[in-house]
Parts: C-alpha cells; structure tokens; sequence
C-alpha cells in the first residue's frame, strides 16, 4: 500500500488530454487522469459514457485522435497492442473472448510464449510450472486440460483474468469481470482481485457492481458521456450530486 | 523426438519411391497423373498455412498458381535460364506477393479479404492476358530443353522436382504448426483483438503466413509450364486451382499438415480417375458433391474425423 505522506511516486500511467471519436462522435473528451503505481482504480459510468472505449485506448485496441498515453514514463500512444502488453499492460474483455480451439492451459501458454519478457529464455517445464500455478491461484487447475468452450461463465472470467495475469502485467484490466455473476461469485473474483493487487500489480477495474467497487477501490473515477464528472475517493464519488445524477437521472 | 525422426524416415522413403518410380517405371502416363497430384498437395499443403492456421480462406490460389507459371515462361523466354532458377524465382515473387497480401489482412478480414484475393486473381489474369511478349491471351508454346542424368524423359525428372516441393512444403508446415508461429496462427484465428493483447504480434505472423503460402504456391506453379509445353492465361489462372485446392484442404482437415496432403490426394486421385475414365467435367461435379457432403458429415475434415474417432475409443475404454 502506498503511504500518501512523503514524495509522489511518478505514476505508472499518465493519460494526458486524450480525444477519442467515432466519426462525429465524440466518445472521449479530453480525458486526463494518472494512476499511480499499486493503485486500486475503479473506473465507473453508466452505459455508453466511454469506460471501455478509454480501456481500449490504453491496451491499443484504438487509435486516439489526441493526448498522450504514458506507461513507465515511455510514450505508448502510436504501439499495437502486443507491444504494450510486453510493456505490461494487461486485460480483460468484458464479454470474455477465451481461444476458443484450445484448452485453458493452451490460452495461458500464449501468454507466457508471446507476452515473456524479451531475453528471459525459460525452458517448456519453467512454463508449465508458471501456468499451472497461476491456474492454481485462480483456482482453475483442475480445469486447466479442458477446453476454453466448456468452461461455466465464473471459469471463463477467471479464465481471462488468469490469462492476463500469465502476461505478468504490471497494470491489469478489469472490463466487467464480475458482470452476470451471482453474488457469491462476485466475491470470489473480487477476492481474486484482491490478492492480485497485493502482489505489486496496479488494476483498473470497471465495474458496474456498486458494493464491489466500493469495496475494492482506492480511488474512483466516474466518466459520464465521454468527461470525467468526479475522481477522488469512493465515498466522495458516490456522493457526488453529478455521479448520483448520471447514474439515477435528474 | 522420435517423432521426428518417424517424420524424417517417412520422407526419406517418399523421396526413395518416388526416385525409384522414374528408374522403374517406363511408361509415362503414371509421372504425368501423380504429377498433377503432387502439385495439388503442395497447393493445398501453402493454402492452408494461411487458410487453415491462420483461418484467412484465400480464393487467390490460381493467381499464386499462375503468376508461378509465367514467372517460369518469361525467365525461360528471355534468358533461357533452368528449372531450378525458374523455381526459386516464382518462390520470390510469390513471396512479395504474399507479403502485399499479407497487408491487406490489416484492413479485410473475413469475406472481405477473400473476395480481395478473387479480385487480384483477375487483375493478374487480364494483365498477362495483354502481355504479348509472353503469348497474351493466345498463349505461348514452350520447347523442353534436354533432360539431364539421372532422368529420361523430363515429365519423370518434373514429377521428381514436384516431389521436392512436396517435401519442402509439407516440412514447413509441420515446423510452423508445432513452433511458436503455429500458436500465435491458432490464437488469432480464434480471436484477433484478443491475441493481440495477450502479446502475440499479429499482423506480423499474419504476414509470415502469408509470405510462405505465397512463396510455395508459386513454387508450385514454376514447373507447370515446362510439363504442359503451354502456357494461356486462362489456364493457369483458372479458377478451378483455388476451388479444387480449399476443398482438398477443407475436405482432409486443416487442423493439421497431414490434412491437406490427405485430402490432396484423396481429391486429387479421384479428379486423375475420373478424367480418364468418364470426363474432365464430371470431376467438377465429384468436388461439389464430396465438399457438401464433407462440410455436413465432417466439418473438421478427414483429420477432424479420425481425431474424434480416435477420442470415442480413448473414451469408450475406462
């Protein structure tokens, strides 16, 4: 946990006056937010205000039509995707999109063979061990020689979130990893979540599960038609007159 | 390992057979059937890195096919040069055109960049069609040079090369489906967005894929002018190519390199037959009966059935 007394740490990710538009639609305003490193960062907004748009932004699915993305203090804004995964950015979709041809092991091993850090040669059992443990920690070992197609909707959540993390992101993306779960389930990824980011990795996290986001975040941004409306701490958020407004209407 | 070194023994022996063929076998009609086959393997083997792997179905195989063909012509034409040179040569160029092609799956995906590859069959087609200097649409008669030891005639020592090229093919296929570029191919054949930011380079295996097929479908076609004395247009650019090799390698299965060889031959075999025996049209007729019938009884092809077999069995005993 970072102590808020002393010097800044420099952030881990700077977006800086980011635009982005879909012909004349404008889906991000000018949004400019750092996270800093170890954060736990909520991301919320009704439907349509830009939250995955912004996510895609940052992992490179989209292109920006303004502003800056910064990663480490390296300029990511013109990379493909894979390059800043191997920078260590990882994600989740928010409709999981598991390979569907092959089994949970065989997803994460596309990870650990094309996100490795250039340079680190580790042989196939160094690997294997690396998957399978974090098939463990995510509870998913027993399934790990069955294929992506089988798995029940929870699995296929803790799936992605298992593959992102056989990335070894520094930065990890949460799009919705809880939606359509039961509450008991919610739990149970949130406690993921939770111990992921006790491990030195900073999330993001979108979510639309109010007590989840609450309960996770130290800080929490709300985006609302493509601006940030509020930012600060999650009570302060929820209380703000312009959040309740965009999420209860006026 | 042992694997491989089955893989290796098998190749070795194919190679044995079929060098033994043109030292036995004094008749040619058997070199110019297998001939026909061996090419569609090679044919079916590249389209199905790029179409099978990589899950780019590619309509553009008769103009790989046929700018192989003329790349053969006009090297022959103008310098005389041998069939080796002819070879190599269609294998570059085949290899730039796949990389031109290999950009296009930046913009096209799906049906898009298939109807782009029909497109540039036809393109290359009318172009060399209003070639003169290579025969134009009359096409162009093409004198054999002299066969050299240990062949004697040139059909057998072209049945020999194509054998090489099946070779080379089919070794290539089976590198890139057991390395890391064959993972990265099934990853985003499955889901592009989602192998891109799980690290793998996309459009740079894409390109890979692309190069290769590109390369040794020309390849394919290099010889083909020397085996027919004859080269037109709308023969080598025919269409037929690319509907008989996606249904060889649809039909054998494109989960792995054997399919398209199975297929291949399975396909291929049956067109030699049928040519010979009733008609060249029915043989079309043949190819759209089985493609049906194989896309409702085995969408996964002659590998995706013995696979499921093969599970059934492993299943049925505790």
């Amino acid at each position: 946990m970072m102590s808020p007394s002393g010097a800044e740490p420099p952030p881990l990710l700077r977006i800086a006056a980011l635009t982005k538009r879909f012909g004349g639609f404008t889906a991000l305003d000018n949004i400019s937010v750092d996270i800093r490193p170890g954060e736990r960062f909520g991301l919320i907004g009704p439907n349509g205000s830009g939250k995955t748009t912004l996510i895609n932004c940052i992992s490179g699915a989209f292109r920006t039509e303004a502003g800056t993305v910064m990663f480490r203090d390296e300029d990511i804004t013109s990379l493909q995707p894979h390059m800043r995964t191997r920078r260590g950015i990882a994600r989740s979709f928010q409709i999981p999109r598991p390979f569907k041809s092959m089994t949970v092991a065989e997803n994460l091993m596309v990870a650990l063979d094309f996100a490795a850090v250039t340079g680190e040669i580790v042989s196939a059992a160094q690997r294997r061990d690396a998957m399978m443990s974090i098939l463990t920690r995510m509870g998913l070992a027993s399934k790990a020689d069955v294929s992506a197609t089988k798995l029940s909707q929870v699995e296929l959540r803790k799936m992605e979130l298992a593959r992102a993390m056989a990335t070894h992101p520094k930065l990890l993306i949460s799009d919705e990893a809880m939606a359509g779960l039961s509450s008991s389930e919610v739990d149970e990824v949130l406690d993921l979540l939770m111990s992921l980011a006790g491990q030195d990795i900073t999330i993001i996290m979108i979510e639309h599960i109010m007590q989840a986001v609450m309960r996770f975040s130290d800080r929490v941004m709300c985006l609302d038609a493509g601006r940030i409306i509020a930012i600060g701490k999650p009570a302060e958020v929820m209380a703000n007159q312009r959040v309740q407004e965009a999420y209860l209407g006026t | 390992m042992s694997r491989s070194i089955r893989f290796w023994v098998g190749v070795i022996l194919f190679l044995a057979v079929a060098l033994l063929m043109t030292q036995v076998i004094g008749n040619q009609y058997p070199f110019f059937a297998c001939y026909v086959i061996l090419q569609f393997i090679v044919l079916a083997v590249a389209w199905s890195i790029l179409g099978g792997y990589a899950g780019y179905v590619n309509f553009g195989t008769s103009a790989f096919f046929g700018v192989g063909v003329y790349t053969a012509v006009f090297l022959l034409k103008t310098f005389g040069l041998p069939l080796a040179v002819q070879i190599a040569v269609a294998a570059v160029i085949g290899a730039l055109m796949g990389f031109g092609l290999g950009l296009l799956t930046l913009r096209m995906q799906g049906i898009f960049f298939s109807i782009a590859t029909i497109a540039l069959t036809i393109i290359i087609e009318t172009s060399v069609t209003n070639w003169r200097y290579v025969g134009g649409a009359a096409g162009i008669q093409l004198q054999r040079p002299m066969v050299t030891w240990p062949f004697d005639n040139y059909v057998q020592m072209l049945f020999f090369v194509q054998a090489l090229l099946v070779v080379l093919a089919v070794a290539i296929a089976r590198y890139i489906q057991n390395s890391w570029i064959g993972h990265g191919l099934q990853a985003l054949k499955d889901d592009e967005l989602a192998a891109e930011c799980t690290g793998v380079p996309t459009l740079r295996l894409k390109v890979m894929a692309c190069v290769i097929s590109g390369a040794l479908m020309c390849a394919a076609g290099a010889p083909a002018a020397m085996y027919l004395q004859y080269a037109d247009p709308s023969s080598a650019f025919n269409l037929n190519y690319s509907v008989s090799v996606l249904a060889m390698s649809l039909i054998g299965g494109t989960a792995h390199w054997a399919g398209p060889v199975v297929g291949a031959i399975l396909l291929g075999a049956t067109q030699q037959l049928l040519t010979v025996t009733i008609s060249s049209e029915v043989n079309l007729l043949v190819l759209g009966v089985m493609l049906v019938l194989f896309v409702v009884v085995a969408p996964q092809g002659i590998i995706g059935l013995v696979r499921r077999v093969g599970r059934h069995r492993a299943g049925g005993k505790p």
